[in-house]
């Protein structure tokens, strides 16, 4: 048992009928480190992060939650919180009243209430009846359930959905304060750039097996060729250019090359030794999207 | 960022006492506008009802004890009695137990439910403790206020008994608060039906409303010719044996078997939900728990049960045939009359006679005599003889009696007009209804009962 780490899965596996979720997934979470579980829809995260919080157990493989292994049903140690599925809120109460049943509930040393919404940014709206919140608001009020209960690891399924770059903003800013007082986060997304401004790594899945795990650095470093739209001040000669310079592609789009960064850095300054001017050279998605999408579609092709 | 588990093998969290998931289901469900409404609903609207009804002049003389709505405020509770169990009861476990889980399915909070209590057994048990605790509350609503709406409307007057003796007030008050009490066992077993339906059907709606759907198919089964082995073995006929407490003596034997029957369907049909409950795989978010096998695993079971308590019953007593027999019935009637003949010598204050002295007797016959002699029907002729003390000769009544399945009838005078043939008889203190005009009986279906 590998007691340094906060999660410690080796060789996951689940299946519901014929249907294999999670096909051997190894995964490690350091403590205090927030970790991006990525994966189009259907790749197995909802079903990973559940076993993390204990709703199920694996079929095969063995799973350890901050030092505990985890053998049967809602048999995590204490300190694990978080939802999967969306925030399981009660819209005839307020979220106040939510929240309060909780406590009461767990019946355990909890954060304060009032506390908890303004972290959330859910003061104002305290005592109106989650009945008319909105998406982003219950992902809100879902976290500052979880985080009612001071949790040491913080398991959410999607937490950016229904938020407004403003509400990432500031649920992240919650998160990296958690992560920065030593509590570990795992959040699941289907979008590389909800991931990217918060994780320190990210483990990809795709149809429920891992096809990356790591430092988010080490993904980009992975990547391989990507679309770039170059406009420049003269497109026809840009466009021999183009043509010439090996290891840079044109593509259907007269405005978009994929290359590989060395070659591109060639096409660059062959552009400037002609007298052609760079207007726009930008990615057309970004370097972690494109490996996410190499990666995940070249698992779906298997 | 470096840290490290602060707690090594860290000790797997307690679960939720049942006790707080029991407050937590409670603060659920009566936050739910319909729950509210329900509530009020149960609290107010039965003594309006009663209050309105024991004032009019035409009375449901179709419902048991519907005709005493004007004369004694005790009829009241056991006319809502009769409707409770035949509509109200069943709808209002079906949207309290029939929903309890299903709703989790629906508002998708089961995960979230799951990791705040951290057991099975303990989120079972709540939540069926929670929504039996509404339904106690909504009976205990519906009993009390027709009982206030009758007292304030009609007072707080004898009532005439199902054999037409006469219940003191106080007498009325025991046996119509027994009678609620007795009808909490069909209801527990709708709700246990309700909880299997929950959990089984999942967010179909035909989960919400099983327990409803099982009454009806239940009371139209009481209004078929069935053995009465078949009737005592349906889950809902205390609905009806209640009645048997307002004779003298009480009917007991087909009260007591029918509750025990529907504490054992309250019993197996929980136990059902909970083993169906226990084997649901929550992390597999395309199901609900529904489907064929749960259906099947949840009713075959049910269907079993009917099947050994109709075999035990029909095994420990003569109940294979309708249980309306000529005997039964004739003595049954003559025991009403002689009660009856007794109030209406008092309202014409003539001398005191007693039902010994009365040595009333009846003789029927059904559709005369050219079908076989018992069952249901309204084709029952009965001639009622009787004797008062030094008169000579005998008096004579006749009666057109209709027999329900359940065994419940209703008799109605034939003359002579100075005895049944008018609905008044004329007092020193004015006209007055006519006891023995119309009136209800009860024949017991089971020959338990020494009379």
């Amino acid at each position: 048992m590998d007691t340094s780490l906060a999660v410690r899965a080796r060789g996951i596996t689940k299946t519901f009928g014929e249907v294999v979720a999670l096909d051997a997934v190894d995964l490690d979470v350091a403590p205090g480190q927030i970790h991006g579980l990525a994966g189009p829809n259907g790749a197995g995260k909802t079903t990973l992060l559940g076993l993390l919080l204990g709703l199920a157990v694996a079929d095969d493989g063995t799973l350890e939650v901050l030092g505990t292994p985890l053998g049967r049903a809602l048999a995590a140690p204490d300190g694990v919180a978080g939802f999967v599925d969306g925030p399981g809120l009660y819209p005839s109460l307020t979220a106040r009243q939510n929240l309060a049943a909780l406590v009461a509930l767990r019946g355990t040393r909890t954060a304060g209430i009032d506390d908890t919404l303004a972290e959330v940014g859910l003061t104002d709206v305290a005592d109106d009846r989650v009945r008319g919140f909105s998406l982003g608001m219950r992902q809100r009020l879902g976290l500052a359930a979880a985080l009612l209960t001071q949790p040491r690891l913080l398991i959410l399924d999607e937490p950016a959905n229904g938020l407004d770059p403003g509400g990432k903003r500031h649920v992240n800013q919650v998160l990296n304060r958690l992560a920065a007082d030593g509590a570990t986060v795992v959040i699941s997304s289907h979008r590389m750039d909800d991931l990217e401004s918060l994780c320190d790594e990210v483990t990809i899945l795709a149809t429920g097996r891992v096809v990356f795990s790591g430092p988010l650095g080490k993904l980009s470093a992975e990547s391989r060729e990507l679309d770039y739209r170059l406009r420049t001040s003269d497109p026809e000669a840009a466009r021999d250019l183009i043509l010439s310079t090996p290891g840079v592609k044109a593509t259907g789009d007269t405005d978009v090359v994929s290359a590989l960064v060395p070659a591109l850095d060639e096409l660059v300054i062959a552009l400037g030794r002609k007298g052609i001017a760079v207007r726009e050279l930008a990615p057309v998605v970004s370097p972690l999207e494109a490996a996410f999408l190499a990666l995940t579609d070249q698992e779906a092709g298997r | 960022m470096t840290a490290t588990v602060d707690e090594v093998d860290a000790p797997v969290a307690r679960p939720a006492s049942v006790a707080r998931g029991y407050r937590f289901e409670l603060v659920k469900q009566l936050s739910q506008w319909r729950v509210r409404l329900l509530i009020g609903a149960c609290w107010v609207a039965p003594a309006i009802f009663v209050a309105a009804v024991s004032q009019q002049s035409s009375l449901p003389v179709d419902t048991v004890f519907g005709r005493w709505m004007n004369a004694t405020g005790w009829a009241g509770p056991l006319v809502m009695l009769g409707f409770a169990g035949s509509y109200a009861l069943p709808l209002l476990t079906s949207l309290v137990a029939g929903d309890v889980f299903a709703s989790e399915d629906r508002l998708g909070t089961w995960r979230h439910l799951l990791v705040a209590v951290r057991s099975y057994r303990r989120i079972f048990v709540a939540k069926a403790l929670a929504s039996l605790t509404v339904i106690f509350v909504l009976v205990a609503g519906m009993a009390v206020s027709s009982t206030v709406g009758g007292l304030v409307a009609a007072g707080n007057r004898p009532l005439v008994g199902l054999d037409g003796h006469l219940l003191a007030p106080g007498d009325a008050f025991a046996q119509t608060l027994l009678a609620w009490v007795c009808a909490l066992a069909p209801t527990l077993a709708l709700a246990g039906i309700g909880l299997l339906g929950s959990v089984a059907l999942g967010r179909s709606p035909m989960g919400l409303l099983l327990p409803a759907v099982v009454a009806l198919v239940l009371a139209l089964a009481q209004l078929l010719p069935l053995p009465v082995a078949v009737r005592l073995a349906l889950p809902t006929y205390a609905f009806i044996s209640w009645e048997g407490l307002f004779t003298s003596p009480a009917q007991l034997g087909p009260l007591l078997v029918s509750i025990a029957i529907d504490l054992v369907w309250a019993i197996v049909a929980t136990a059902l939900a909970y083993v169906l409950f226990l084997r649901r795989d929550f992390t597999n978010l395309s199901s609900d728990g529904s489907g064929r096998r749960a259906v099947l695993a949840g009713g075959l079971p049910l269907a079993g049960l009917l099947v050994v308590a109709f075999a035990v019953i029909a095994a420990a007593t003569p109940s294979m045939g309708s249980g309306i027999e000529r005997d039964k019935l004739q003595s049954s009637l003559a025991t009403v009359f002689a009660h009856l003949y007794r109030q209406q010598a008092e309202q014409l204050h003539r001398p005191a006679v007693t039902e010994e002295q009365l040595g009333a007797t009846a003789a029927c016959t059904k559709g005369d005599d050219l079908v076989e002699q018992e069952g249901a029907g309204n084709d029952w002729r009965c001639v009622v003889s009787w004797h008062l003390p030094g008169v000579n000769g005998t008096g004579q009544a006749v009666y057109q009696l209709d027999v329900t399945p359940d065994g419940r009838y209703m008799a109605d005078g034939d003359g002579p007009k100075d005895v049944n043939g008018y609905y008044q008889v004329r007092t020193p203190a004015g006209d007055q209804p006519n006891p023995l005009w119309q009136f209800d009986g009860n024949v017991e279906l089971l020959s338990t009962t020494k009379g």
